[in-house]
């Protein structure tokens, strides 16, 4: 089923990675990385384990930094001297692949701090929003319950609206189904289709390769800290052009 | 042996009372003051601020390695001397016995409760803090509303724990000539005579305040078992 993305606008980019570079101590985990998200534009990014995925969208918020050449995000370069890179970040939302949700708090408290706080809103404006957000990935029963009364696929989604409520312009997932139960896969990618839907731009580190036929606008393959293929869905699955992509497709098929 | 005779506390029960409200009073002091300072001590230790870092594990160190007895008496008959040197002409500047309990109680503390939230900070989860951080909360924001509080409610049952042993510890008000619980008992029970009585009435109280307290522990943890977990 192709063609739920909706248009994209390659005039606008909200990322621009340009020869970016990332290294830990003498390992080099990001070699010569260019990229480009255009809005609207939906990316599943893939690779073999240790292949610089995570990294690589980890300096998009900057939780990493990066050592060489450029990243600019929604128009503006990330830099170690920047005073305002919380500025950048409340438009970049994060899934992570272990949820992350805070312990402490009540699902629909998780949704409402960071609006709150950094947005400014009223705490009745936040919980408007938080519960329109939970109602949209379908947990709004659950409002007041805590994390860990929670199921994994339950907990995924909550943290998919918490990023959600920040009304950010890109969201940023890393594997967000690789902790979870097989049976609950399907309830989050679901929510993630869905999203795609809705139009928002999103770069998605995912070996779910049904997902990626359905709503990848582009497929990122990265191999040892390198992009080595950059195309859309169907080349890429049908036709890989390195051994390196034919290699790493038999092994997640198999 | 004459038997037991619990008439007298009739009489005595004004006196006991305000000794019971004065440790009471001590020990929420020393709370308030150990609980502030300390996360003020476990924080600068977690950002390693430089000096300032070893200081404070400097002055833990030491305050944790001597009986809070000894610190009590330095403070009251050396800290007037220094005051004296410092702003006066040399001549002592009494602060009372009740400041020196007060702010004595309120240092001490500060250095137990520092290590349990400093051990505490060292337990959360690092996906917290990226959480955070993908949130565009403010480091301010990030400790107070997510770090802190959780490391809080998490360490609760600890922390009510060290201050069950606070409130037994303000029995030594007594070297400072300070009447609390057990100095209005025992000094009851010189005039008196009723040794026996005196001192199962004030064992009765601590019993009855400590596990009162032991309950809180329980609850605390079994109400956190599920929301305060970490990861
Ligand atoms: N904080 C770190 N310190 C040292 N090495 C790291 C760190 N984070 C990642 N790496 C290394 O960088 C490489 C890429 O990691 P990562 O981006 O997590 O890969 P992927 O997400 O594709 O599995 C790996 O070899 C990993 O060991
Ligand atoms: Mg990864």
């Amino acid at each position: 089923m192709q063609g739920t993305a909706s248009p994209i606008d390659r005039s606008s980019t909200i990322v621009v990675a340009e020869n970016l570079v990332k290294r830990f101590g003498g390992f080099t985990a990001l070699n010569d990385i260019n990229l480009t998200v255009a809005k609207g534009e939906k990316i599943v990014l893939c690779g073999p384990s240790g292949s610089g995925k995570s990294t690589l969208i980890r300096c998009i918020n900057h939780i990493e930094r990066h050592d060489g050449g450029r990243i600019i995000v929604d128009g503006v370069e990330l830099t170690d001297r920047m005073a305002d890179i919380n500025g950048v970040r409340s438009e970049v939302g994060m899934v992570f692949q272990s949820f992350n949700l805070f312990p402490h708090l009540s699902v629909v408290e998780n949704c409402m701090l960071a609006p709150m706080k950094v947005r400014g809103l009223s705490r009745p404006e936040a919980r408007e929003r938080a519960m329109g957000l939970l109602r949209k990935v379908r947990i709004q029963g659950q409002a007041d319950k805590y994390p860990a009364q929670l199921s994994g696929g339950q907990q995924q989604r909550v943290a998919i609206a918490r990023a959600l409520c920040m009304q950010p312009k890109i969201m940023l997932f890393d594997e967000p189904t690789s902790a979870l139960d097989p049976e609950m896969v399907k309830e989050v990618l679901d929510t993630m289709v869905q999203l795609a839907a809705d139009g928002i731009t999103m770069v998605c580190v995912t070996h779910e390769m049904g997902f990626a036929r359905e709503v990848a606008d582009r497929v990122v393959f990265m191999d040892q800290g390198s992009i080595v293929e950059d195309g859309d869905p169907e080349t890429f699955f049908r036709a890989p052009r390195t051994e390196r992509a034919k290699g790493f497709l038999n092994q997640i098929i198999h | 042996m004459n038997s037991l005779d619990f008439s007298i506390l009739l009489q005595a029960w004004p006196y006991l009372w305000s000794g019971l409200l004065f440790s009471l009073a001590l020990t929420a002091a020393a709370f308030v003051i150990g609980m502030l300072l300390g996360t003020c001590f476990a924080l600068v230790q977690h950002f390693e601020v430089p000096v300032v870092a070893q200081v404070v594990r400097g002055y833990i160190a030491l305050i944790r390695s001597i009986p809070l007895i000894l610190v009590l008496f330095w403070f009251f008959f050396l800290v007037p001397i220094v005051l004296g040197h410092l702003y006066g002409n040399g001549r002592p500047i009494p602060i009372g016995a009740t400041w020196t309990a007060f702010i004595t109680f309120g240092l001490f503390e500060a250095a137990y409760y520092s290590e349990i939230i400093r051990v505490g900070l060292r337990a959360v989860n690092k996906g917290q803090f990226e959480a955070c951080q993908a949130l565009a909360l403010s480091t301010f924001d990030t400790y107070r509303c997510v770090i802190l509080s959780q490391v809080i409610r998490v360490a609760s049952p600890i922390i009510l724990s060290q201050t069950i042993i606070l409130f037994q510890d303000t029995s030594l008000v007594y070297v400072l000539s300070l009447t609390d619980l057990l100095g209005a008992a025992s000094k009851l029970a010189q005039l008196n005579g009723r040794l026996v009585e005196m001192y199962l009435v004030v064992a009765v109280v601590y019993l009855a305040i400590s596990s009162a307290a032991s309950q809180c522990v329980a609850s605390l943890r079994r109400r956190y078992a599920f929301t305060g977990a970490h990861r």
